[in-house]
Parts: structure tokens; sequence; C-alpha cells
């Protein structure tokens, strides 16, 4: 399984990913060739298989409704790349 | 010194035949010394590492403290510890401090260990050489020309020259295994749910599991007993209770009855890594186990299955990788959409950017039946062939990696291979179910692993027959000769 | 052209939990920036969610109210798409497995006419935090105290048919969900949010047109505007000979237009997958069950039970069940009076217009029901007649004191006195002779005319305080001379 060039672009800007030229030419033969690898799995009759996604298939333990954590925004900020009057600031977001 | 176990440094701490602060300095000594060979380390925690250790020595003093009080280890820098820099081998995170603790790290520091550092791995445990890692390549200390295998490359190899007691490391498809496998240490990958995955980064959530590193399984032994047991902040933690690792380990192994998987040892395989792997098979059998043959079918198809389900659930993992609340921002972004693609493109790795594709890819409109469902049929095909196996024998035993240790750039040209070399661990995540690498020989003067698979839950179980194997065999004791140049 | 409008809502109802989805952090409207939030509302490295008990029940209780099915296994999916507002980079929602399945919804319109509204599905879901436009250095701002509070989406199908269907869809389900005590049902402050999907096709005609999505719109009103102003766009436009593009279109109150969003015209892909960081949610028939026994009687319940109990109309009956609160103020008011016509008149009267005209919601009223009772019983014991018991009511909303107290403070007690009332018309007679003629020569039928003349003639000679039920028989026969 191969794919194109254009579908390296559509898929890396789903990703956020920006890619110069060559790196698309890159990742077109290396995404390709990991497709290729997966594909081994359309030979296998999985008629009635159950999809498995978590091994031990336990089921959702529940929280009881309380508040247990305190206002910590000024260490969470700490991190931020910018921020100001306690907010995370972005480019200009336009709706 | 650093050849000595847990067991041994717990009786001299508390004996006050060494303090912790003594026994920390030396072993940053020997990272000091010895690192820059390896680059074992992403950030070494002097002060913090000697503030611990003076605590340690004063809860040792007073009586109390765990059998790890006071003994130096490691963690993989995949944990997030509060106010110590984790990076997850990623320039992404090349500046962030948690302001939190993992559930790991947090009963480990409990217990009183000392954390000297954080170690190298690659960048968000996507590798199986720890080439990628965007602080430089991990050296192997039997031979720095190899790679140490991947992703807790750096736990391994600082381990194996004695640059820390014992490490924690992260297995999503043998993260643990191969590398303890490629440096002669031991580790193990518990059951899917044992060990909480809270303040851990993620890569792939359903198969992700932290576990111990050390040189013996008695010594995992005494860091899985810390580490592991429910955590009511992790949804996927299992409540089964935890047993006593250390206490079961002198069980005999009368009776044991071992599975050898055919596909484990067909093309492929290095011919002297099979007869390694025979040579410790025989071994148990001395010990009173029996063997008999058993068949995992699937085997093959974990490779495909596993590069379907890990790269999807890391696409989505890695998205919140955006530069708005912490980690890399790109400079001077023209816009939101420039700030996302450029910061993700400049923060991510090759091989991390080419995994989220690769998920992204697979979960995709139109593409989701044919690869992520049907990736998580093949999972089931995979996990009833172990149950299968696994109601006729006690353990499965096999070999951890087809071949030794290879050359630092030697498949770094050809994604297919390395992943390859996944082969037989990655079945073991699929699955859910508990492994170990235990040193079992030598091939051309480099390390070689034996693998034991068991049931859900068998902790204790593998910890005991890997304990009594390195009763009665010295490869574990055995140190590279860099680690004796000081 | 003859169009056809098929509408289907996306309400959003934020629940009232005190902690969020899935983590501890508080909920609430109005905190400080980012004060409210954890490692797992802010998407940071290593956090994981765990999921709330009480959103699961309250999401099981609104499945009991519309008659649905409850998903028994129940499955959170990861929506991926990249937003500021979004801090993983995905919402944790649900997608083949809601909690809520197929369900419905009967609604009545002013005229009477009913219909019955198919609810697709009700899933549980985190909201996003907050994008903040005010200039901060010519950025934007991100508080995330929103993120992961829990919401509860229902889905319709695309049954309604007007702006008004429309209109009393959504305010059914509000009537519901703060029945049930789920949701504040705070529109102003986003507690509860409609996107409306909204196509024309001609009349008779079976496969629908192409569907707009008017988002984010929150209150009853600018829904019914919003709707009448984007069936009027479509329409033009296909009368033009045009295309309706499926879109994202965002209302704008104040010029009353739709308008397209650009933001969100990248098509989006958004990869739903299972969460792997949570499990099936799993119930067993006995939580189901015990969850239906302890639901509290619902409008149409109430509505019902008013029409046979007390013999209301069924109009009034569900005016006073339309919310809990105004029907709870009825029903203990009516404890007092027992007497279920006057109370109703007087809730829908005087009470409603007090409190339109002063903006209090009926929880807030500075006259408690039990007092409004009490003013409503002097009315029928004939203390005071209806015209004074309004003004009696508007000082006792001043704050003046229970009406006891006001009529005894202004002396406004009814003149009950047959012979005082007797003397009153002798008066207001000997001073109207002409008219006392005309009266007595007028045929009967003229007369029930004329009579309201004498009457007004008494009602201002007592400062209102005859009681009018005994001034008539009075009259009447003294006016027969």
């Amino acid at each position: 399984m191969s794919i194109d060039k254009d579908d390296v672009q559509k898929i890396a800007h789903l990703a956020r990913l920006t890619l110069t030229e060559e790196d698309a030419d890159k990742y077109q033969h290396s995404l390709s060739s990991v497709l290729t690898l997966v594909e081994e799995m359309q030979s296998i009759n999985t008629d009635g298989v159950l999809p498995l996604s978590n091994p031990l298939e336990m089921t959702q333990r529940l929280r009881e409704d309380v508040v247990t954590e305190d206002n910590q925004r000024d260490n969470f900020l700490a991190n931020a790349p910018q921020s100001e009057a306690g907010l995370f600031l972005v480019p200009k977001v336009i709706d | 010194m650093f050849e000595q176990n847990i067991s041994s440094l717990a009786k001299q701490l508390r004996d006050k035949d060494i303090s912790s602060v003594e026994l920390t300095q030396y072993f940053l000594k020997r990272i000091a010394d010895l690192d820059p060979q390896l680059n074992s380390y992403i950030t070494v925690s002097e002060q913090q590492a000697l503030q611990q250790a003076a605590a340690a020595d004063a809860l040792i003093q007073s009586g109390q403290g765990s059998s790890l009080a006071g003994i130096p280890i490691a963690h993989k820098d995949l944990f997030c510890t509060q106010g110590t820099l984790t990076t997850c081998g990623s320039k992404m995170l090349n500046n962030f401090i948690p302001p939190y603790e993992s559930t790991v790290t947090s009963r480990i520091q409990q217990a009183g260990a000392v954390m000297l550092g954080k170690t190298n791995m690659d960048e968000f445990a996507m590798g199986s050489s720890n080439e990628n890692s965007f602080y430089g390549a991990v050296k192997n200390p039997w031979n720095t020309d190899t790679v140490p295998g991947g992703s807790s490359g750096g736990s391994a190899a600082a381990i194996a020259a004695g640059l820390a007691i014992a490490a924690t490391g992260t297995d999503t498809g043998g993260s643990i295994r191969q590398p303890a496998s490629f440096c002669g240490i031991t580790g193990l990958k518990p059951t899917y749910g044992r060990v909480s995955r809270f303040g851990m980064i993620a890569y792939a959530s359903s198969l992700d599991q932290g576990g111990p590193m050390a040189k013996s399984a008695e010594d995992c032994a005494h860091l899985l007993q810390a580490m592991a047991g429910f955590d009511e902040k992790d949804s996927t933690s299992s409540e089964t209770a935890t047993e006593d690792y250390i206490g079961n380990l002198n069980a005999p192994l009368t009776g044991l009855k071992i599975g050898l998987p055919k596909e484990y040892f067909g093309d492929g395989l290095d011919p002297k890594i099979a007869d390694t792997i025979m040579a410790a098979v025989k071994e148990f059998e001395a010990l009173g186990a029996t063997v008999k043959e058993v068949s995992l079918p699937n085997l093959k198809l974990s490779i495909p299955s596993y590069y379907v389900i890990a790269p999807s659930e890391a696409s989505s993992n890695l998205s919140r990788f955006d530069g708005v609340r912490f980690g890399h921002r790109c400079d001077d972004p023209k816009d939101l959409l420039d700030m996302y693609m450029r910061t993700r493109a400049e923060g991510f790795g090759e091989e991390v950017q080419k995994r989220i594709m690769v998920g992204t890819y697979a979960l995709s409109e139109g593409y989701y039946d044919a690869y992520y469902l049907k990736a998580q049929k093949i999972r089931r095909l995979i996990k009833d062939d172990f149950t299968s196996a696994l109601s006729e024998v006690d353990v499965i035993m096999g070999p951890v990696a087809p071949t030794t240790a290879f050359n630092i750039g030697s498949k770094t040209n050809d994604p297919v291979a390395m992943y390859l070399e996944d082969i037989y661990t990655l079945s073991v995540n699929l699955a859910g179910i508990p492994a170990m690498s235990v040193p079992a020989g030598f091939v051309d003067g480099m390390p070689v692993g034996l693998q034991i698979m068991g049931n859900y839950f068998a902790e204790a179980k593998l910890l005991n027959i890997a304990h009594q194997y390195q009763q009665n065999t010295d490869w574990h004791l055995q140190s590279p000769s860099m680690a004796e140049g000081v | 052209m003859n169009w056809e409008v098929v509408i289907g809502l996306e309400i959003h109802t934020q629940l009232t939990t005190k902690s969020k989805l899935f983590s501890g952090a508080a909920v609430g409207f109005g905190a400080e920036p980012n004060t409210q939030t954890t490692l797992v509302d802010l998407g940071m490295p290593g956090a994981l969610p765990v999921f709330n008990k009480e959103a699961l029940r309250m999401a099981v209780m609104f499945g009991h109210a519309i008659n649905a099915e409850i998903g028994m296994t129940s499955v959170f999916a990861r929506k991926n798409y990249f937003y500021p507002d979004l801090p993983k980079g995905y919402q944790t929602s649900q997608m083949d497995h809601p909690i809520v399945g197929k369900g419905h919804l009967d609604i009545t319109l002013e005229d009477g006419t009913t219909s019955r509204i198919g609810i697709t599905r009700a899933h549980l879901e985190e909201d996003a935090g907050k994008s903040l436009h005010e200039d901060f250095q010519g950025m934007t701002g991100i508080d995330l105290n929103r993120s992961s509070t829990p919401l509860l989406e229902i889905v319709s199908e695309p049954d309604i048919r007007s702006a008004k269907e429309a209109v009393a869809y959504v305010k059914m389900i509000h009537s519901i969900v703060t029945y049930l005590g789920i949701c504040d049902g705070n529109m102003a402050e986003g507690s509860m949010r409609c996107d409306i999907n909204l196509s024309l096709r001609p009349k008779g005609q079976e496969e629908y047109g192409t569907r707009t999505e008017i988002k984010n719109v929150n209150s009853f009103r600018f829904i019914e505007k919003a709707i009448y102003t984007e069936i009027e766009r479509q329409a033009d436009t296909l009368e033009d000979g045009g295309r309706i593009i499926q879109e994202t279109r965002l209302y704008d109150p104040e010029k009353n237009e739709t308008r397209s969003m650009r933001s969100k015209e990248d098509a989006n892909d958004y990869r739903y997958f299972p969460c792997p960081d949570l499990l099936p949610v799993e119930l067993t028939q006995e939580y189901v069950d015990e969850i239906k026994s302890t639901l509290p009687e619902l409008p149409s319940q109430k509505a019902t039970r008013f029409q046979t109990e007390f013999q209301l109309s069924e109009y009034d009956a569900n005016v006073l069940s339309s919310s809990r609160e105004l029907a709870d103020y009825f029903e203990s008011a009516l404890s007092i009076t027992k007497d279920a016509k006057l109370t109703a008149n007087w809730v829908m009267g005087e009470l409603s217009k007090l409190l339109n005209q002063e903006q209090v919601e009926i929880q807030d009223a500075p006259v408690s029901a039990a007092a409004f009772g009490e003013l409503l019983v002097r009315i029928k014991d004939n203390t005071i007649n209806g015209k004074t018991a309004k003004d009696v009511f508007q000082a006792m909303w001043d704050g003046e004191g229970s009406a006891d107290e006001i009529i005894d403070k202004k002396g406004l007690k009814q003149v009950t006195d047959t012979g005082a009332i007797e003397s009153m018309i002798q008066g207001i007679l000997d001073a109207n002779t002409q008219q006392v003629e005309q009266y007595r020569a007028a045929e009967p039928d003229k007369q029930k005319k004329m009579i309201g003349f004498f009457v007004g003639q008494v009602m201002k000679a007592s400062q209102g305080k005859a009681n009018p039920a005994m001034v008539n028989p009075i009259l009447a026969k003294m006016l027969k001379g």
C-alpha cells in the first residue's frame, strides 16, 4: 500500500504538522512502507471476532462527585509559553 | 559497591556501615565519571538526591522505612516528577517542569528511595534503540558502538554500568524487556493495570505499563512492591490485590510447566540466541520443571496490529502538545494554525511525527474499520492464543529479541527492519500479560535475555522463577568492563 | 414555492454536578479564569480521567424521563480536533454507544395542537473552555474553567416543522431537566445551548434538502428568531436559483441574521475511536430500576394531575406545571386556599405579572407561597374584594407586611354589615332620584345594564370596601322599591 504526497500533506495537516517538500518525500516513503507492513492484517478473516480495546476487559469505575482539587493555577501557568491575567495566550482566534 | 543488591545495601544502611548520603555521593560520582560515555541520564538531580538521602538516613535512624529507604535509583524521563524537568526525550518538553508527581515515582519516594535523576529514552517511548532521543543516543555499556535498546535504554544502560541500583521503565511494545536483554539486566513488564499510569506521559494508553528494571529479579521485586497496586486516579488500574513479591521468591520450581512456542524459534532468530535460550531452559529442567511445545499461531500478526493500535492512540494522546499550555512553542507564529503546525513540527522528532501520521491515517474517515477495528480484532486473537497456551502451561519462555544489540545507526534508514525487532515482545502488550527479561548468557560478548511470560497478575510467580534461575546462574552478576573503569 | 421546514435540534445541557465529568475540580460559573482546573482539565501530560458517578445518574434519570432505552453498556470515545479551548486536542464524548438511546417527547403548542418529537439519543460529553477575544497583546486568552464540565447532549430527530414547535420542544426539555434537578436551566450563563439543524424542502417531497447548522443559540427567543431568519435566507437563496451550502452558521441577535463561521469551514475528520483511558460503563438492571423509582413527578404528569385533581383547564395546567418552582408555589398556596381556580388565576395573573414586570424568578419572589395563600383566603372569606386584594398584594411585594397586617393598617376590611350597606344605598338612591325613576321605568333587560351605575356609586362611597357580593342583591331589592 502506498500513498501519494498529497495524502501525506493532508494527513500532516490533520495532525497539525508542517512539512517541507523534502519532509513530504521522506514521509511518503516511510509511511508507505509502514502501511504495507500493516496490510498483512487484511489477509486474516476476523468475521465474528469482537474488537478488544482493553486487555483486561474491565469496566469503568465511578468517582464520587466531590471536589478534591484546590486552585493550582499559578503552578500550571508557570509552564505556559505565554500568559496574562490568569489566561493562556494564543495567536488571535477568529470565529 | 555498585554491584551489590538492594537487600545487602539495605542491611548495610540499617547497620550504619554506610549512610545513604555516602551511597548517593558514590553514585553521583560514578555518573559524573562514566555517563559522558553513555548518555544514559537526561537530568541528574544532585541536590535533591542528597536531600532525599539525608532524609532517608533520618528515616532509617528512626527504625522506619522500607527496604528501598536510602537506595539510589533512577526514573525514566517519562514519569512526571514534581519540580524536576520531565522531557520524555523530546524537544517538545525541553522546558517542562511538572507541578505534580506520577503515582509510581510518588510511591517509590514514599518508600524512601533516593532519585538520582531522569534517564534518557526514545522520544515519547517510540523506538527500540534509544536513537530517537532529542538528547542524543544512549550507548550500550557492553559495547559503546551498539545501542542499549529502547525505549527504556537510559534506565537499562545506567543499571548495567552501575550508575543506579535500579530504575523504572515503561513497556508499550517491549521497551523494558528489549533494553534489559541488550544490556544484560533484569526487567519486568507487569500485567496491564498492575502499575498506575497516572503521571506517566502516555504513548499508547491501552498498552503502556510501567515496571521495574534492576540487576536481579530480587531487586525488581523490591521495586515492584513499591510501584504496584490500585490507584483511584487511573481508570484502567486494577483492584486485584498485590502479592508479596519478595516473600514468594524462594518457592521451589518443582512441577513448573514451561511452554516453548514454536513460533518463537523460527526464521529470523539468531541460532546462537536460540542455543542460549535452550541452555537456559535446560537449567529450568534441572530445577524440576517440565517443558512442552505450545503454539501462538498469530504471533506474526502482532506487528501489524501493534503498529496500527499504538500509533492510533499516540496520534490522539500527543495532540495535547500544541504549544498552548506548556512545552515548546515556535517563535513568532503568524496565526493560530501556523503556531500549531510549526510548534509540532519543530517539537517532535521524525519517528514521533511518522507514528502520529500513521495513526492519524488509520483513524481517518473511511479507513477506521480496515485499520483500527481490524487491528483490535486481531488483538483479541492474540490474547486468545495466550489464554489457550497458558491453560496448558504455567509460563511461556522464549527469546526477547531476534538478535543481540545492533550497531548504532545500522537500522535507522529502514524503519520496517527496526519494527521487526519487536516481534517477540509486542504480543505480550497486546494481550496485557506480564513478562520478564532475564540475563541468560552472551553471544559474541553481548548479553542475551530470556523472556518469561506468565498469566495475568502472575508477577510473583515470574519473579520467583527468575530468582530461582538467578540463584543457580551468574549471568545477571556480570558487569561490562567500562563499569569497572573507575 | 411552498416550503416545508425540517428542523432537528442538539441541546447541550450542563449537568449540576459539584465536580467535573472526569476530575475533582469544582464546577461553577463566573470564577476567576483557570482557577477551577486540574491537570486533567488542562490536558497536562500524564493526566488521566475518572468518570463522575453523579453525571451517570443524571443521564439515566433523563433517559427515563423521555421513555428512552438506557444504554446498558456505554462507551466514551475521543473526538479529535485542534482548538485552543480544547486542551487535550480531543473531546471525550460518546459515539456508537451513548448512555441514552431512542426516546420521545410530546409537546403542545399554544393553540392546543400536539406532536411527538423523536429523540435519537442523549450522550455524555465534556465541555470545552472559553476563548476570550478581548485584546491581550493582540492575542486571544484561554480560560479552561469550563473544560471537562459535564454536558448531556440531547439530539432530536428531524421531526420539528416550525419555529414554534422548536421553541415548545426546547421549553419542554428545559422544564424536564430542571424538574429532574440535573441542570439549572440558566440559558444566559450557557447552562443550556442549542444547535439548530435546518433545511427546507418543497411541500410533499420526501427527500431532505441540504441543511445548515446554527451553533450555540442560547435563549428561547433567539431560537425562534434564528429559525425565522434562516428559513427566510434559505427560501430566498433557493427561490433565486441558488444552492444551500452545508455549513456551520452563527446567529447574530443584534443584526438578526445568521452568518457563515469561516473558522469551522475546514472540513473536519474527527477520527472518533474508543477512549483507551476510560473503560466501558456497564449498568445493572437493578441500578437503572432504582433510579426510575426515585424520579420526581415530571411536567406532563403534573399537568395531567392538575386537570384531574383540581379540575383545571389543560391550558392552565400546562402553564402551572411548566416549571417546577411555579408548580410548587401553586401547590403550596393551594394547600392554604383550598381553591384551585382562584389560586391558579392569581398565580397566572397578578403573580406572573409582577414577576415579569420586576424580572424576578419565582424562587426569589418577595412574597412566599404561604403569604400569598393567606391573601387569597381573605378574598374567599369576604374580608377584602379582588380589587383591593391587588393593592394589598403590591404592598406585600413591597415588604409592608402580611396580608392581614396591611388590611388592618390601611383599614381595607370590607363592609359586610347589612344595615350599613342598606343605609349607604339609601343615601345614594336619595341623591339620584332621576336615575332611580328611569331604572324603575325600564325593561328588565335594560335594568341589568343600568344597575352598574348604582354599584359604581356604592363602591365609590364605600371607598371600595363594600362587599360587591352583598351590594348587588340588596341594591336590586331596594331599587324595586
